[in-house]
This record gives C-alpha cells, sequence and structure tokens, in this order.
C-alpha cells in the first residue's frame, strides 16, 4: 500500500500540530513580555518581570550567583510551592511502589479466588470522581487532626495513585517469569540477592514509568490538595489556580510554565514507552 | 498451600486499606452526611431531604437541572470530539512523511498536561484578547475585542469542551496509535486487494478493530469530564453551572446545612458515572455473548 500521504493531508497534519501547540506559544509570549496589549501578535518588548515579580529571577544588576541564591534562600512562594509540591510528589510515589510492589507481584503471577472483585475495589477510584469520597473524607481528617497537615496530603494523594501504580505493576508481573528467581535461589543468593540482582533489572523499567506518571499524578492534583491541605500546605496547582483566578496572565503564565515543565520532561523520556497497551497508559484509567 | 494463602492476603492488605478507608471510607461518610447525619453540628437523624431540596426546591431545582444537562452535553460533546479528532490524527499520521517524530510528539504532548494548565492555556488563545482574537483582529476579520465570540466563560461550556478536546484528544491519539500498530496494515491491504475503497476501508476494516479500545477509552474519558472540577470552576460562568463546581460551592458555604446539599449533590454525580460504568459492562458482556 502507499505509504506516502497525499500533501493535504501532511498540511492537515501540521495544521493540527500548530493549533494544538498554540497555548504552549501563548504561555511563554505571556511569561517572556511586558504589556502585551491587543491587538499585538508580537509583543513589542520582551521582559522578564513576571519572573523578577515572583521572585525567581533577581532584579537588573542584582544578576550573579549570589543573587539568585540570596533571592531563592529568602523563599519566595513560587520556590516554597515547588518544593512542597516536589516533596509530596517524590515521597507519595516511593510509598505507593513499595506499597504496590508485593501486591502487583500477586495479583500479576497468582490467580485465586475474588481476584476480580479486588481488582475491581482496586481500580474503583480511577473511575469515580474525586469529589465524590473528599468531600466526606475531609470531615474526617479535620476529627483526625490529618486536616492541614503534609500528611494528611500526601495520604489522601495515595488513593489517585495506588490503583495506577499497582495495575500498571501488575502489567509487568503478568510478563514475568519468576522461574529466574528459582534458579538464583538454588544457585545460592539469598532473597535479598535474588531481588536486587534479578527481580530488580527484569521490573525496573516499567517500574520507572509507573513511578514517573504516578508522580505526574500528584504533581497535577489541585482539589483533593485545595480540601485536605486547608489553605495551609501550598502547592504549584494551587498556585496556578489562585494566580488565573485572580486575572494577571504573565504572573499565570510564568507559573504555569513550572508547573508544566516536569510533564513535558517525563513526556519527552518516556515517550517510547507509552503506548496504549503499555500499563503507563491504563493508569490514565483504563478499565 | 496455607503460606500462600497468607502470602496473597498480607501482600494485597496495604493497598486494600488504603482504597477501601480512604475512597470508599469517605463516600460512605459523605453518603451519611447527605442524609443529614452531622454530629458537627448536633444533628442526629437521617432523612433525604437534601436530595429533596438539590432537585425539587425552587432554590436549587434550576441551578441542578440546567447543570445536570450541562454536565451531559460538556461530557457527550468532548468525548465524542476528542475521540473523533485522535481518530483522524492517529490515522494520517501512521504514514511517513516529514517530521514525522515530531507531530507524533506534538500530538501526544498533552497527556501529561495537567487539566488546570490546558485551562489557562484555552483562556490564553480562545478569549476576546486572546491569541485567536489578536489574529483575526489583524486579518481585519474583527474590531474590537467585543466582536470576537465569547468562547470561555460562556454559558454553553464551550471554553470547557475546548479544554476538554485539547486534553483528551492526546488520550484517545496514544490509544489508537498503539492499536493500529499492532494491527499492521494487512487487514486494510486484503481489503483493498478485494477491492474496498478509502471509505469502506475506514469503515469496515479500521473502524470495527479499533471500537473495542475506543469506546472504553470513551467511558473514561466521559466519567472524568464529568466529575472533574478544575476546568468548569476556571473556564464556566455561575450559571448554568456544571455540579461538580456546584457541589465544592455548596461544600464552601458557611453555612454548615448546605453542606448535606454538597455531599447529596457529589453523590448523585457518583451515582451517574457509576450507572454508566455498569451499563457500560452490560453493553460489552452482553455483545460477547452475542458473538
Amino acid at each position: 500500500m502507499n505509504n506516502n500521504l497525499k500533501k493535504i493531508n501532511v498540511y492537515a497534519i501540521y495544521l493540527g500540530a500548530l493549533i494544538l501547540i498554540l497555548p504552549l506559544i501563548a504561555f511563554f509570549i505571556n511569561a517572556f513580555s511586558f504589556r502585551w496589549f491587543y491587538p499585538q501578535i508580537i509583543p513589542k518588548e520582551l521582559s522578564l518581570q513576571a519572573w523578577v515579580r515572583l521572585k525567581l529571577i533577581p532584579k537588573p544588576g542584582q544578576r550573579s550567583i549570589e543573587g539568585f541564591l540570596d533571592l531563592w534562600t529568602s523563599n519566595p512562594a513560587v520556590i516554597k510551592a515547588l518544593m512542597n509540591s516536589l516533596t509530596i510528589g517524590i515521597l507519595v510515589t516511593i510509598v505507593s511502589i513499595i506499597i504496590a510492589l508485593p501486591a502487583a507481584r500477586v495479583l500479576g503471577l497468582l490467580n485465586f479466588r475474588f481476584k476480580k472483585l479486588i481488582i475491581f475495589i482496586m481500580v474503583s477510584p480511577t473511575i469515580l470522581p474525586p469529589i465524590a469520597f473528599v468531600l466526606g473524607l475531609n470531615i474526617n481528617f479535620i476529627s483526625l487532626g490529618f486536616s492541614g497537615s503534609f500528611f494528611g496530603v500526601c495520604l489522601v494523594h495515595l488513593v489517585p495513585i495506588m490503583p495506577y501504580v499497582v495495575l500498571t505493576m501488575t502489567g509487568i508481573f503478568a510478563n514475568y517469569n519468576p522461574d529466574f528467581e528459582h534458579q538464583a535461589r538454588t544457585l545460592g543468593a539469598n532473597k535479598t540477592r535474588t531481588f536486587f540482582l534479578i527481580t530488580l533489572p527484569a521490573i525496573a523499567p516499567g517500574m520507572v514509568v509507573a513511578a514517573l506518571f504516578a508522580f505526574l499524578v500528584s504533581w497535577s492534583q489541585y482539589l483533593l490538595t485545595f480540601l485536605i491541605g486547608a489553605g495551609k500546605v501550598m502547592t504549584l496547582p494551587l498556585l496556578v489556580f489562585s494566580t488565573a483566578s485572580s486575572g494577571n496572565p504573565a504572573l499565570t503564565a510564568a507559573i504555569s510554565i513550572i508547573f508544566i515543565f516536569p510533564a513535558i520532561l517525563i513526556l519527552f523520556f518516556t515517550s517510547k514507552f507509552v503506548s496504549g497497551e503499555s500499563g503507563a497508559t491504563s493508569g490514565f484509567g483504563k478499565i | 498451600m496455607g503460606g500462600e494463602r497468607l502470602k496473597i492476603i498480607l501482600s494485597l492488605t496495604p493497598p486494600l486499606l488504603i482504597i477501601i478507608t480512604l475512597f470508599f471510607g469517605g463516600i460512605f461518610y459523605g453518603f451519611l452526611q447527605s442524609l443529614g447525619y452531622q454530629p458537627a453540628i448536633g444533628k442526629y437523624d437521617i432523612n433525604f431531604s437534601a436530595y429533596y431540596n438539590v432537585m425539587f426546591s425552587e432554590r436549587y431545582s434550576k441551578l441542578f437541572w440546567t447543570g445536570l444537562g450541562l454536565n451531559l452535553w460538556v461530557s457527550f460533546a468532548s468525548t465524542f470530539l476528542a475521540a473523533v479528532f485522535a481518530l483522524f490524527g492517529a490515522l494520517a499520521i501512521r504514514k511517513t512523511f516529514f517530521a514525522k517524530t515530531v507531530c507524533n510528539f506534538i500530538y501526544s504532548l498533552n497527556l501529561p498536561m495537567p487539566h488546570l494548565v490546558v485551562a489557562v492555556g484555552m483562556i490564553f488563545v480562545f478569549s476576546q484578547s486572546g491569541l485567536l482574537a489578536r489574529f483575526a483582529s489583524q486579518l481585519g476579520l474583527i474590531n474590537s475585542p467585543g466582536d470576537f465570540p465569547v468562547l470561555v466563560r460562556d454559558k454553553y461550556g464551550f471554553g470547557i469542551i475546548l479544554a476538554y478536546i485539547w486534553k483528551e484528544a492526546a488520550f484517545f491519539f496514544i490509544i489508537l496509535m498503539s492499536v493500529l500498530q499492532s494491527l499492521g496494515e494487512n487487514f486494510e491491504e486484503l481489503a483493498q486487494s478485494l477491492g474496498a475503497n478509502r471509505w469502506q476501508r475506514f469503515r469496515y476494516v479500521i473502524l470495527p478493530l479499533v471500537m473495542p479500545n475506543l469506546f472504553s477509552a470513551s467511558i473514561i474519558v466521559f466519567a472524568f469530564s464529568f466529575g472533574a472540577y478544575e476546568v468548569p470552576a476556571l473556564l464556566g460562568v455561575i450559571y448554568p453551572q456544571m455540579l461538580p463546581v456546584m457541589a465544592f460551592e455548596f461544600f464552601l458555604n458557611p453555612d454548615l446545612n448546605a453542606r448535606s446539599e454538597g455531599m447529596a449533590l457529589s453523590i448523585i454525580i457518583a451515582l451517574i458515572v457509576m450507572i454508566l460504568v455498569v451499563f457500560y459492562f452490560w453493553l460489552t458482556q452482553a455483545k460477547i455473548r452475542k458473538d
């Protein structure tokens, strides 16, 4: 069959790609321009003012290494939110992988009664909307003292992430042959050694993808953090939302660029793993 | 055998515990509160008045039913359009052409993008002083920003639909690309050699082959857009209002009695999504039995 596209179809694809990245273009223009008034398409002057106002880049004249360090260690709101988002994301990812590992192994390798029911319970948070559980949970967390705490936010982030990691890793273990472990054991390796030398290398690629996307799920959580954090735990999505609502496009664009940076990075490094068949995408909710 | 059983139970308990206590526990507690059981403010009676108030009281019924209508319209329209765009994109992109890898990357770009950012992007592109309005003005199509159609924060939910199309088309795209890749071109070549034209190859060969995946992805997208908060909160208007925004606003209401109504709404949203998913499973099971 003819593998070359008709010219007109190629142009349609290019047009589609252009339309798809229009928001991204708008983000960059907004973040690096000053007084980008309607109806200009190209801004009259480029400017770092938004970044200076967010205290991410020092004022002109102070842009030395010390200037940057002084500014960043003064802990401006964006850096604080960024660190919170990073810490919560990394913590929750590690915890969820550790919890999911044994469960995924059992689900992927063994057959037992109620397996379907257990998988159904496990994936239900990917189908039902978060607003259905977080409103009820909120009041419980207040009475338990978890509300407004870092711990409470981490705990509630586990809910959307857990099903996703378990499902992805179950897929990995479904294609995994445990016989190599038996061989290592008969050759005299102990359990820990077998895990690190045999099991881990075999599941590592899939696990890394699962971890990266689990991190992204936590990274983009707005509603859960807002309700359980009770205004005391500020993360990047909360900052993006409040800045966007207050309506300053330059500041919103600058924070958004920081917010989407890891997403683009992760897509870049995992694009060859991310396909409809890999568990990674199913985590976005394939039933 | 007993050892294996213990191992299974021990391995599955931690994640199940998290899901059952936090997720189902949260839903259960929300349900209790929606029935009016609020020990925090000294209310212990159980009734369905919150549900009645939300759906039929003079104060809220109009808001609720228009909201439900908007919810259904936004979810159906965005799911359908995102799937159609992704299907055409995927069908075209699997052929070879210049800068294919770059295009592939751009078409998948919105997959890891948070919904919140996509919503902000829609404001930047489609608002009356946004990028498109500027293009239109330069081309002399409009004289002032007011001439540009209201596409974000509009009462028909166009902005919300656009945001979901942007975001979910990437999800459909990835799924379709992998299905098409695993199918190869053998079926189409066969159909072509038997004399099928382009439309017939699409309608009777490709579409039936990708339909199961497309359909299950649609359910996910529909369920998500039906219950998500961020996008309608940023791109919606006060009236008509999508149900998740309405539930959240009830919940944040300083009047603690409104909480029951907020909970009732969130339970209603969850119920509708659940009915939909059950219906989907029933449909696929029925089809499997028929085949």
